[in-house]
């Protein structure tokens, strides 16, 4: 039997995954939810037919999501993340014991349920004392708060469905209300390569870069995205991610990660010309 | 006929059947379903271009219909409970249009609040007919237009008891709603027609918890933009009639109505009619809720004042169209059309409309929750980047015209161009409007007052979209040679 996952890339280029066992498939209010076993990437989950994560790379995101943010900014008590209903990124948070309360929004509660079921290596730390789940549309729950959190990290699907209202002027705007006076946030910042990705990642840069005085972009390698280069939003009101990274401060954790580490964290944000060019057309 | 049920669509039926036939077209249109000009098809499609067809006996002819269009025009009556439905092709305009000119010859007096449409006004242009104009009266802590008070109809017609008919916005752009019953009672008795201008209410045919519908108040005639809330395509609409011989005013539509009907507005009326009919009452309910959620989010932020029905007075505002979501600005400093503005060109966001003091967002079937969330939060944001002090905001007040000639006979008197700044005084001999909302600030044969004057250049200064003259930057306007 030949059982494969593909996933469009572009209307030319096809991914695909050889897929051992479908091991879960429902839709949502929202999109469809599937849950598949494979020999080469582990589990992996799918929504609306498009790569979420895998057992296998899921590190690569969720470390530079987190970890990027979290050795600039001093003090991090109270943390939002907005989409990231698989966990990831609240994992990789809970390890910091100067947190003291995360909420998660996240629109779908159907991606937390299953998650939970079947991806506890991601979803195992939802259940942190210090972690809110709320089942809320992001754009709306951030409307309503100022001057809240110390971080925000947008862990969004892509700028289409769910998560579109994720990519506007407007959201930004209201994340950088909601941030306190030296807040920063990070999200997902699609890939620069093929070209509609790179048309939707400039899309956000130019929204972030008028939304927020300190606004700089990291990239990271993960292999199950289109193309494989992938890029992170850095933007901040006050601390810069290079000049304020506190490399002594990470290494005093010691801290296991697999991907993370204090050169990368510098080295990230050294970026292709190609790349440089993309964003500073938008500059 | 035999009654025909709600759920058929004549006219679709009708095309299909066309379609499947494979009739070789040696008739208009030259594209000859599409394959005649590629381009068009390949951005229209090449089903939309398949029944971009000709009149011919299958189809019916929207001139003089016997068979289909007159099947589908019986189920547009029906729904919407009038005594005949006419299908129109040429825009809500041209139903306006008709409604005057059946009512009233040249020099016949029609009683009107001075908030109507642009097309209204022009009807008096072609036929002659003299306005008598009503003062809607003004909500002036939110600067719009209201209803007609019933006192005030009363009056003018007491006044003008050689009056033919009375003219009735139902409801205004905001959504706000006369006493249409009790002037359709008291017109009735002063042997006077009711015509209903329903551009924005086809839904009332449909709602429950909305304004009564002209048809369901008695009315004679109603034009209804089938086009906004009822989902046809743009330029398709409906004109009503309960009073008047369907014969003569089919006559007056064939003045000037195209003979080469387009049957994808005429199939959009009758597919959008079904869906009305059958499914009306639930989507319209769903577009209130969405339209009632989005003013609470709106006036949580607070600054705005999204307003609805605890503005109803029992007269001037006898009724409010919920589904309608305006957005009162000035309090955060800010006009309307300033808003209106920084929502398309910093956040992506189109409404219908800014004016002086407000913003009106549309909501229809179309429209998703997630999208609500985005205008709201854009508001917001707005609100947080741009909000000022609102002293020397505008508000809008009614200006009373002062009409001196007749719109005809304005029009056409020799006229000269004038210099705004030189006019005052003068006897206007065009319109002068922000589109939208297109009430005349000016109308032919009106005298250019003072406050028309400042009213020009405040909404010049804020980026309204000035229209309606013959020079198109509004500097000169044209005035009656003295």
């Amino acid at each position: 039997m030949e059982l494969w996952f593909t996933e469009k890339h572009t209307d030319n280029v096809n991914f695909s995954i050889k897929v051992d066992r479908q091991v879960y498939s429902g839709q949502s209010e929202f999109q469809r939810i599937d849950i598949f076993d494979s020999l080469e990437f582990g589990r992996f989950l799918t929504l609306d037919g498009y790569m979420m994560l895998t057992e296998k790379d899921e590190f690569i995101y969720h470390e530079m999501i987190v970890h990027v943010p979290m050795n600039v900014l001093p003090h991090v008590k109270k943390v939002l993340v907005i989409g990231g209903g698989d966990g990831g990124a609240v994992r990789e948070l809970v390890r910091y014991p100067e947190i003291e309360r995360i909420d998660l929004v996240e629109i779908d509660e159907q991606v937390v349920e299953v998650c939970k079921k079947y991806l506890p290596q991601t979803a195992g730390k939802l259940d942190d004392p210090r972690v809110s789940v709320h089942y809320a549309d992001g754009l709306k729950f951030v409307r309503s708060r100022k001057e809240e959190y110390d971080l925000i990290i947008v862990d969004s699907t892509d700028p289409f469905g769910p998560g579109e209202g994720l990519f506007t002027r407007e959201f930004y705007g209201n994340c950088f209300k909601a941030l306190t006076e030296t807040g920063a946030m990070v999200n997902q910042h699609e890939s620069p390569f093929y070209p509609v990705d790179a048309v939707a990642m400039q899309r956000a840069h130019k929204r972030i870069i008028d939304s927020f005085p300190i606004s700089r972009v990291y990239q990271a390698h993960i292999p199950t995205y289109p193309s494989g280069h992938w890029l992170f939003g850095f933007a901040s009101k006050k601390y810069h991610p290079v000049e304020d990274y506190h490399a002594a401060g990470w290494s005093a954790r010691g801290f296991r990660t697999k991907y993370y580490n204090d050169k990368i964290h510098v080295g990230a944000f050294a970026l292709p010309n190609y790349v440089k060019e993309l964003l500073e057309e938008m500059e | 006929m035999t009654s025909l049920s709600q759920e058929r669509a004549p006219v679709l039926e009708a095309l299909n059947r066309y379609k499947s036939m494979r009739v070789v077209p040696f008739d208009v249109p030259g594209h000859k379903r599409g394959k005649g000009n590629r381009e068009l098809t390949e951005f229209l499609g090449e089903k939309c271009l398949t029944v971009d067809v000709n009149s011919m006996k299958p189809l019916d002819n929207l001139c003089h219909p016997v068979s289909v269009i007159k099947d589908a025009e019986a189920l547009a009556a029906k729904a919407f409970h009038a005594k005949h439905a006419f299908f129109m092709v040429n825009g809500t305009t041209s139903a306006v249009q008709t409604m005057v000119l059946s009512a009233c010859k040249r020099g016949e007096k029609i009683i009107m609040p001075r908030n109507v449409h642009r097309s209204a006004i022009n009807a008096l242009i072609l036929s002659g007919a003299i306005p008598v104009y009503v003062n809607p009266g003004v909500n002036h802590e939110l600067g719009i237009s209201l209803g007609m008070a019933l006192a005030d109809v009363e009056q003018a017609i007491l006044e003008n008891p050689d009056a033919k008919a009375v003219l009735v916005n139902n409801p205004t752009y905001y959504g706000v709603c006369s006493n249409l019953k009790a002037i359709t009672d008291l017109a009735h008795q002063h042997n006077m027609l009711v015509l209903a201008d329903e551009a924005h209410g086809t839904h009332f045919y449909f709602g429950g918890g909305l304004p009564a519908s002209a048809m369901s108040a008695g009315a004679d005639m109603a034009a209804v933009s089938m086009h906004k809330s009822g989902g046809s395509l743009t330029q398709s609409s409906l004109l009503l009639v309960n009073g008047l011989s369907e014969g003569y005013v089919r006559q007056i539509i064939n003045l000037t109505q195209t003979t080469s009907g387009s049957y994808l507005l005429i199939s959009s009326l009758d597919i959008s009619r079904r869906n009305l009919a059958l499914r009306g009452k639930s989507i319209f309910q769903k577009v209130a809720e969405m339209a009632e959620y989005a003013r609470s989010e709106i006036n949580e932020i607070g600054g705005y004042y999204a307003f609805s029905r605890e503005l109803i007075n029992g007269d001037s505002i006898y009724d409010f169209d919920r589904t309608k979501l305006s957005v009162h600005t000035l309090d955060i400093g800010l006009a309307g059309i300033e808003v209106y503005d920084l929502l398309r060109d910093e956040y992506d966001i189109q409404i219908e409309f800014g004016d002086i003091g407000n913003v009106l967002a549309y909501i229809s079937i179309g429209d998703r929750v997630l999208d609500l969330e985005r205008l709201v939060s854009a508001l917001s944001e707005i609100k947080r980047r741009f909000a000022k002090d609102k002293a020397g905001m505008l508000s809008q007040e009614y200006i009373r015209p002062q009409v001196i000639l007749g719109p005809q006979e304005a029009f056409y008197a020799e006229s000269e161009s004038t210099p705004i700044k030189e006019s005052l005084g003068r006897i206007c001999s065009e319109f002068v409007m922000c589109y939208p909302p297109g009430i005349p600030v000016l109308a032919p044969g009106e005298k250019v007052t003072e406050e028309a004057l400042e009213y020009i250049q405040y909404a010049k200064e804020k980026g309204c979209f000035l229209t309606g003259t013959q020079d198109s930057l509004v500097n000169h306007i044209q005035t009656v040679k003295e």
